[in-house]
């Protein structure tokens, strides 16, 4: 199987702060890895040097083969963002203008969209249900919709690696499920390769094929069954919580 | 006078002419910026412009001419603060202010030892369209065909750009370069602009018709198209309003604009108390 990432001995520092330290990890296609840990534990940190958004780095990083810092088959990969903190409510686009800037990266310069990239828009939105909100302005809509709007955006290029950090914190339990079969149904039957930052970690036990338990170091990395059967784990977490992530009360 | 005979004038073909070129660029880029939160770096750049025509004047260049000296200062200018902002611990609006004010203790300097030149100095301050001569409108064209040459090029990743700048980055956007970029075809608009309402009132034509356009429009193609449209209404009504009641220009094109702004945020007030009930 193909590795899609690879990271080595990595480092990450913000200022002088250590935000990670000597991880070492990596996740092949169709995998399904779920990156857990408490509240500073660098989770973020990790997917932001992943994507290159994080310049100062020791380690190295590689996606699909190459290096980070020489990758630019960024159509390969869908993201999702923790929040949608940084969006200007007032943007004034609509939800099909948002979700075709999902389409870019595979695009030369001028990189206009064709009759099949809108068909593939529209596919994808009501892939979704989000299909009747396509005229609606982005700014207008709920914490849930504009997560299914942006999930769409990620996923609308058919990428082969799809990242996710927090992406359920804003929704509510129901639309939370939702979420998760959804994610997990693309992972089963497209074979899309999964990697989600959460801190539910009462939930992802349920989807993920693999876990990287995370606290500024890598406390697990391995299968669910591997932590769920690990006495180390038993000793480091209790008996109950480590039942609670492999949700298998 | 009938607005046929307005029209039969070379000077006011000119006027209007040039005056439509650079509302198009302010209206396009000033969608990007006030979006972007960097309305006031169209400011910035005017004040920088103050200081290259100051400059130019000194050198003994008129007209056309001077545009040699404005457009590498204030290309230099935009990436300065740019840098400034990236690698001084500052943040853009310091940046900015710290170029603009340096931009304009230059012109003063160079005013008070140039003596004999405050009249054209003035002119600048407060733009003077209807004078704007046969070798600044081509300059005009060529300039107004470079930025929208590269606007239409990179109209998508601006998009991307402007809605998340780490989504761009994902999606392999150059955001680097496309900050740079952006800078760069606002300082040469900013330079247009000086002669059109002057160094005073350029970030209000950067700012106004996209901020008008962004209260009334739903999406982000019709943001541009409005902003376009307003932007064309407040220069072209602008001009021609201000030769036929012997009004100044610039302000009479801000003003204008303003009122536009005005009748936008009204509009949308209406919509939402409509949609409300």
């Amino acid at each position: 199987m193909q590795e899609l990432i690879t990271v080595k001995q990595l480092t990450c520092r913000h200022g002088v702060v250590e935000a990670l330290s000597d991880i070492s990890f990596s996740v092949s296609s169709g995998d399904y890895l779920g990156i857990v840990g408490p509240n500073g534990s660098g989770k973020s940190t990790l997917v932001r040097a992943l994507l290159g958004l994080m310049p100062a780095y020791h380690g190295q990083i590689s996606l699909f083969g190459q290096s980070r810092d020489r990758f630019s088959a960024w159509e390969r990969l869908g993201y999702l963002p923790q929040n949608l903190g940084p969006l200007n409510p007032a943007f004034p686009a609509t939800v099909f203008e948002v979700v075709q800037l999902g389409l870019l990266a595979g695009k030369t310069l001028p990189k206009r969209l064709c009759r099949h990239d809108r068909k593939q828009v529209l596919e994808m939105l009501e892939r979704l249900d989000v299909g009747h909100l396509q005229q609606r302005m982005i700014g207008e809509l709920s914490g849930g919709q504009q997560q299914r709007v942006m999930l769409a955006r990620a996923l609308v290029n058919n990428p082969e690696l799809l990242i996710m950090d927090e992406p359920t914190a804003a929704l509510d339990p129901e639309i939370r499920d939702r979420f998760y079969e959804l994610v997990a149904q693309m992972n089963k039957d497209k074979g899309t390769t999964v990697l989600l930052v959460t801190h539910d970690t009462g939930t992802i036990g349920q989807y993920a094929s693999r876990m990287l338990y995370l606290d500024k170091r890598v406390l697990f990395f391995g299968s669910f069954d591997e932590f769920c059967h690990s006495p180390e784990m038993s000793a480091f977490f209790g008996e109950h919580s480590q039942h609670l992530i492999c949700h298998r009360h | 006078m009938t607005i046929l005979e307005l029209f039969s004038y070379g000077f006011m073909q000119r006027a209007l002419l040039a005056g439509i070129l650079i509302g198009v660029l302010c209206a396009v880029l000033g969608v990007f910026l006030v979006l972007r939160r960097l309305s006031l770096i169209g400011d910035g750049l005017a004040h920088i412009t103050f200081g290259s025509v100051a400059l130019a004047l000194f050198a003994g260049l008129q007209g056309a001419a001077m545009l040699l000296v404005s457009l590498p200062v204030v290309l230099l200018a935009s990436l300065g603060i740019l840098k400034l902002a990236g690698k001084a611990r500052l943040g853009g609006d310091a940046a900015i202010g710290i170029v603009s004010s340096v931009g304009v203790s230059l012109g003063v300097l160079l005013a008070v030892l140039g003596r004999g030149y405050g009249v054209d100095l003035f002119s600048y301050l407060f733009g003077s369209i209807l004078a704007i001569s046969q070798a600044e409108l081509l300059v005009a064209g060529g300039l107004f065909v470079t930025v929208m040459a590269l606007l239409w090029l990179y109209y998508n990743d601006l998009v991307a750009l402007t809605f998340n700048e780490e989504l761009a980055t994902v999606s392999g956007v150059r955001v680097r370069f496309l900050n740079g970029l952006l800078a760069a075809l606002t300082a040469l608009t900013v330079v247009l602009a000086m002669k059109l309402v002057g160094v005073m009132l350029i970030s209000a034509l950067l700012i106004l018709p996209a901020s008008a356009a962004l209260q009334v429009a739903r999406g982000f193609r019709m943001t541009v198209i409005l902003s376009v449209l307003f932007s064309l209404v407040a220069v072209v009504g602008g001009i021609m309003i201000s030769f036929l009641f012997n009004l100044p220009s610039g302000a009479t094109i801000i003003l204008l604009a303003f009122v536009i702004f005005c009748s936008g945020y009204l509009f949308r007030q209406l919509q939402t108390v409509k949609n409300r009930s």
